[in-house]
């Protein structure tokens, strides 16, 4: 009877585990923040999660420290994403440029910092940064350099972070690049030769433009993972000094975690969210437009 | 229709399963192994019981931990004690009681930073009625120790670390540039800019500088200099001219004679920098007081001084508080053999031996008392602690939403660390607290 039943709804019962997963991994939570964001629930104010309306959103509109959030959120994005991508495409064109002995070690040793936990790197630069006992400082101190505060400066403290962000993820972008770098056909370089094209020339007019379809993928990639950067910032310095590095994420963090205002903290995803889904949509579409 | 009988049966047979696994368990422990005398089956009414204990990693769950096997000894309650970092420690109760059906039957909590917000959701069983054996001796706790347990008529927890905010100094450097240990604030800050020496990284001054970590030590300086978080009819006074000066001093003291990076310091790094010698004083938390005058962690333990919070225009008004209790859950499915272990841990020989020996600052007038129980501090630091007695029994806001109020005031202090224009970050910090206040009506 069992089999019978499995054979006529065959179409429905195997897609179930899949769609299950999906719904009650993905769908759920996502339809539980949603909903979350329009209620009080906040247990500092010992309000339950029941409906209020958009309230959270107008708050937050106007919250001096969601806009902080959000410019130190996309500074470090920025700053981090676009000398990722110059120095991971730079170092990948180099290493593409010739074939010699030990390639293969030397890509496996540029590939070395993406292995290592972020909060290990984070405890790790952490120590190197520490202005007074620090290696980075004693090093600036000997060539009688100037000594920047690195984390403990506000002016200082997102450079600081994207610096390790960059030394950690460039070779993500390297590595892509790379594999795109040997996709590419031969025949528009040796046509280019012909012509008797300079190497910039080629760079310029031939291997960049067949290489952004890939550049733009890492590009996305790196964009969500620096603006959801999380264990850095918060193994580093927590949102500090003051509030000068607190992205939306630890913010959101704080709100949930430490104020324990679930139903604020729950807005704040939801735009969080929205922001990421946007640019990731953007991007993909301008990246058909740029195959077409 | 057989289903009502089958059911019968099925439980009949897991009350028997359950009554089976029970038996051998309360077996043992109602008559304890060893050589003692096996105390009557009376005297060990909750024998068998094993007590779900959450608490911090801190020098109170050292003291106590090898003296849990004496409670089980004597009690037949056995009890794990699960220890967290403190902000973990925050979490996970809060989860776990967020979640429901938590078991979880003693915890250690930290009143001033989360009875508010717990006893509001209802997470606290009452311990009036746990502590009212006079053999106990409750009324021998403090005052103001217990005052800080007791959150809107309810004994949230029973006090088992009190601290109070004190000056560490070195007696060498002082010395040295023939100063005398500063009993004002103005001499705080005269001796800070002449032992000050960036180019030998020398720094006249140290404190906590991070965000949030800063607020309860930054109290006293508020208090001293005559201010307060809010006033009696819960308006936000931090940027009264009173906190304006506390935070201008504050801030100047660490920016002009700190180390550099101190902005990015709790205690921990800020006493490596003193204990490492880099600092000449360093105003911080009595209870930490090893890390700087124990020799296997200090490199000047023999050369550093303890003396009471110096006095401010409004005198020496330093904070005074319970750090830690001893709590028991609303949910706890053993409340009464938690009764029995909280009694226990807080009675007075108990706490004798974590204060005596294991250095543990109680809440035990009788201990204080009794030379033994001051026995394990150093003479100047017991000088210091007497003189805080009558110190404000908060060092933060008491808010419900503690964390927030932390954050929107260690901003404003922050701005003054870094030479920023503190007032109007006060100003904006005064009205995002009176905000909050507001909502806490």
């Amino acid at each position: 009877m069992i089999s019978r039943l499995i054979d006529r709804h065959q179409r429905w019962i195997f897609p179930l585990p899949a769609v299950i997963f999906i719904v009650l991994m993905m769908i759920f939570p996502l339809g539980y923040t949603l909903w979350n964001s329009f209620s009080g629930w906040s247990l500092t104010a010992g309000r339950p999660n029941t409906f209020i309306g958009p309230v959270n959103y107008i708050d937050i509109m106007q919250d001096g420290r969601f806009w902080n959030a959000v410019w130190n959120t996309f500074y470090f994005t920025a700053l981090a994403m676009a000398l990722e991508l110059v120095l991971g495409v730079a170092i990948a064109l180099l290493l593409d440029a010739k074939d010699y002995r030990g390639k293969r070690i030397v890509t496996s040793i540029l590939l070395l910092p993406m292995m290592a936990t972020p909060v290990a790197v984070a405890m790790v630069w952490l120590l190197m940064f520490e202005p007074t006992a620090g290696v980075i400082n004693f090093v600036l101190d000997e060539l009688s350099l100037p000594e920047p505060l690195w984390i403990a400066g506000s002016a200082t403290v997102i450079p600081s972070l994207a610096l390790v962000d960059i030394w950690e993820w460039t070779p993500l972008i390297t590595l892509i690049v790379l594999a795109g770098l040997t996709g590419l056909p031969s025949e528009p370089f040796e046509a280019a030769r012909v012509d008797g094209a300079s190497y910039w020339q080629t760079l310029w007019r031939v291997t960049l433009p067949m290489l952004l379809p890939t550049i733009s993928v890492a590009g996305l990639l790196r964009f969500i993972d620096c603006i959801k950067t999380f264990d850095i910032i918060y193994g580093m310095t927590g949102g500090g000094p003051g509030f000068s590095s607190e992205t939306l994420n630890i913010y959101t963090y704080n709100q949930a975690f430490y104020y324990f205002n679930f139903g604020y903290a729950s807005a704040l995803l939801v735009i969080f969210f929205t922001i990421v889904t946007g640019v990731s949509l953007l991007v993909a579409y301008t990246r058909r437009q740029l195959e077409v | 229709m057989k289903h009502p009988l089958r059911m019968l049966l099925l439980v009949s047979v897991l009350v028997a399963l359950v009554a089976g696994c029970a038996a051998p368990v309360a077996a043992p422990a109602g008559a304890p192994a060893g050589g003692e005398a096996a105390a009557p089956a009376g005297d060990m009414p909750y024998a068998g019981t094993t007590l779900r204990l959450v608490g911090a990693n801190h020098p109170w769950q050292v003291a106590i931990e090898p003296m849990l096997a004496d409670f089980e000894a004597a009690t037949g309650i056995k009890v794990n004690f699960e220890a967290y970092g403190e902000d973990q420690l925050n979490q996970k109760l809060t989860t776990e009681f967020t979640a429901g059906g938590s078991d979880i039957d003693v915890f250690m909590q930290r009143p001033l930073q989360e009875a508010r917000v717990m006893q509001m959701n209802g997470w606290y069983e009452d311990l009036a009625n746990c502590v009212a054996d006079p053999e106990y001796d409750f009324a021998d706790f403090a005052d103001g120790a217990v005052g800080t347990t007791t959150v809107n008529g309810v004994l949230t927890g029973i006090p088992i670390v009190t601290e109070q905010e004190v000056l560490y100094y070195r007696k060498d450097l002082l010395e040295a540039a023939g100063l005398a240990v500063p009993t004002t604030l103005d001499e705080l800050k005269a001796a800070a800019e002449a032992l000050t020496d960036k180019d030998n990284e020398m720094y006249g001054f140290v404190a906590r500088g991070q965000r949030s970590p800063l607020v309860t030590q930054f109290s006293s300086f508020l208090y001293s200099s005559g201010g307060d978080w809010f006033d009696a009819d819960r308006k936000a006074s931090i940027n009264t001219p009173e906190a304006l000066a506390a935070i201008d001093l504050y801030g100047t003291l660490l920016r002009e004679y700190g180390p550099p990076g101190v902005l990015n310091m709790s205690w921990p790094q800020a006493v490596a920098i003193f204990a490492q010698g880099n600092a000449a004083m360093y105003t911080d938390a009595s209870s930490i007081y090893a890390n700087v005058l124990d020799p296997t962690l200090s490199e000047v333990a023999d050369k550093t001084g303890v003396a009471v919070f110096p006095a401010g225009p409004a005198g020496s008004i330093m904070y005074n508080v319970t750090s830690w209790g001893l709590a028991m859950p609303s949910t706890s499915k053993n409340k009464e053999a938690a009764c029995e272990f909280i009694k226990w841990a807080t009675s007075k020989d108990v706490v004798m031996k974590t204060q005596g020996e294991g250095a543990v600052p109680g809440a035990r007038e009788s201990v204080w008392a009794d030379p033994a129980g001051a026995a394990a501090f150093p003479a100047d630091w017991v000088a210091a602690v007497a003189a805080s007695a009558n110190g404000r029994g908060y060092d933060r806001p008491l808010v419900t939403a503690v964390t927030q109020a932390r954050d929107i005031i260690g901003g404003a202090v922050v701005t003054a660390i870094e030479g920023g224009d503190f007032e109007a970050a006060a100003n904006d910090a005064n009205a995002q607290f009176q905000e909050l206040l507001d909502s806490e009506q």
